[in-house]
């Protein structure tokens, strides 16, 4: 089969982008979408043109690293899937795929498709993670988990940070990404300690990164590779207002000493 | 305090103001509905209620600065969160991203402006009594006998002339329409802000946003609907008519001075209150 891609092509970040057509050479429909790249890149660069940059790393779905703005759905036109395991065969012979890159403010562009996500390291190092040393895995039931709650954090926890949340969100909001991450370790004993100091700065951070809010249009959780739902923004936003309820820690004389 | 601040300018705690003053904008919805549903009682139950709440003007002073402290904080929030949502994609897709969210929850902004718009139509139509934008004419002069035989404005008369005219009903029923989008997005997701919503309580919510909103629509609409097409009042209209008639202000066109004499006529008639006293 062939295709025609319409693809982003930028530079870098402070000269203006375009699209460009290319028409694809041979492909096999059991080829994944970043393969197709990749024989797209060699026979541009057989040509002496310029290869099309994208993020890609693992390739089996669990990186979070690539992207990809497929027709105007990230990661391409399945559910629960990312862009790496979207294979040819979901499109047809002939047919025109129009490629960009995931656009937010908080995602500056580096070049074609690929985006800085550093954004959400700088959440996640504001509060997505335990301060002290939780030791090797413990032995089994040594600290009691309800299942339910085993359950929802394991949900939570598959969140792979790709940032589709964001491409898909109309208002580029990360609530998602963040109530994942929130959720995930506020379900956990491990997380309890840390639970509402650790909503508040990721939320702080998130605002600073210049996030969007949520309008619960419900498109995050449609393109979400992980599928994590929109519940976990009600659990981030509940534990949010409970930490305003709880106010600032009350302060020790003489300063704990 | 400072944490509250931070808490409030945060973009959850947006949402949170957002959704609180939502719920209060439902509930006070809620009780309109019930006060002007008896425009299909006999005429004198809506008179007699507007007599009542018009001779507690600290609760209705009260109910109104509230209410408009309560859609101007809805309003700014909704422009500022409006504003930062826009400021975070600087940069459009080419093929916009339309699938997975509801069309209702797309067109909140449109439906809000058109709702607003309505809101100060409303208030001029019926609360301040602006003649010229009635399409009928000075609704002032109506006036009742109260069953305790005290003389009242003739609310009912004034409603059911007030939605004869066709442009009026419409308009009336379209802001409905869009009071009815606005909230089935709106209803669903003020529990999604204040973070009641779980994999159980997400589609009763949603049940119960799709079954207020409806309901509201059927009970709002039904006011004009049913006076538009003569189910109601029209007999009762036809006697208080005359009153409208003696205006000696001439052809009921829109111009300053038929929309102020009425506010120097009350201005003088209170001065000579006031001189009698």
């Amino acid at each position: 089969m062939k295709v025609t891609l319409k693809v982003w092509r930028q530079k870098n970040r402070h000269t203006p982008g375009h699209f460009a057509s290319y028409q694809t050479p041979q492909l096999n429909p059991n080829m994944s979408f970043l393969e197709m790249l990749d024989v797209v890149n060699e026979d541009l660069a057989s040509r002496g043109e310029e290869p099309i940059a994208f993020d890609h790393d693992c390739r089996e779905g669990i990186c979070g690293t690539c992207s990809l703005v497929i027709n105007g759905k990230p990661h391409g036109p399945h559910r629960g899937v990312a862009t790496c395991q979207t294979y040819l065969r979901s499109f047809k012979d002939g047919d025109e795929i129009i490629v960009e890159p995931f656009r937010a403010r908080a995602f500056p562009l580096v070049k074609d498709l690929v985006v800085d996500r550093q954004a959400f390291d700088r959440i996640q190092h504001a509060g997505g993670f335990i301060t002290v040393r939780t030791g090797s895995p413990p032995d089994a039931n040594a600290i009691p988990v309800p299942k339910e709650s085993a359950d929802l954090a394991m949900d939570a926890a598959q969140c792979i940070g790709c940032g589709a949340c964001v491409a898909a969100c109309k208002n580029a909001s990360a609530m998602l990404f963040v109530a994942a991450k929130v959720s995930h370790l506020g379900l956990l004993p491990q997380g309890q300690p840390e639970r509402y100091r650790r909503v508040q700065a990721m939320v702080k951070q998130m605002d600073a990164e210049g996030f969007g809010a949520c309008t619960v249009t419900g498109s995050c959780e449609a393109v979400c590779p992980k599928e994590i739902t929109l519940d976990f923004i009600a659990r981030m936003n509940r534990d949010y207002g409970v930490a305003l309820l709880r106010g600032a820690p009350k302060k020790i004389a003489g300063g704990g000493a | 305090m400072n944490s509250m601040i931070s808490f409030f300018k945060s973009s959850l705690g947006k949402k949170y103001l957002m959704a609180v003053t939502g719920i209060l904008l439902f509930l006070f919805l809620i009780g309109h509905l019930i006060g002007n549903l008896q425009i299909f009682g006999p005429p004198e139950l809506i008179n007699q209620y507007a007599h009542f709440l018009h001779s507690k003007p600290l609760l209705v002073w009260g109910a109104r600065l509230g209410l408009l402290l309560i859609v101007g904080i809805h309003i700014s929030t909704a422009a500022q969160l409006t504003r930062e949502n826009r400021q975070a994609r600087p940069v459009a897709y080419a093929v916009p991203p339309v699938y997975g969210s509801s069309w209702q929850s797309r067109y909140m902004l449109v439906s809000g402006l058109v709702i607003l718009a309505f809101i100060v139509y409303h208030l001029a139509h019926f609360t301040a009594l602006l003649p010229g934008i009635n399409g009928v004419g000075d609704f002032r002069r109506l006036e009742t006998t109260l069953p305790g035989g005290e003389k009242g404005r003739d609310v009912y008369a004034m409603v059911v002339l007030g939605f004869q005219v066709w442009w009026v009903a419409l308009f009336y029923l379209v802001a409905q329409g869009l009071l009815f989008v606005h909230l089935g997005h709106g209803l669903a997701s003020m529990f999604q802000s204040l973070g009641f919503r779980n994999h159980v309580w997400a589609p009763r919510i949603a049940w119960f946003a799709r079954g207020a909103s409806t309901a509201l629509l059927i009970g709002y609409a039904a006011i004009p609907a049913a006076i538009y097409l003569r189910l109601i009042g029209a007999s009762h209209a036809e006697k208080a008519k005359h009153q409208l008639a003696v205006s000696p202000a001439g052809p009921r066109m829109f111009s300053i001075q038929t929309a102020l004499s009425p506010l120097e006529a009350d201005l003088s008639a209170e001065t000579g209150k006031e001189a009698a006293k």
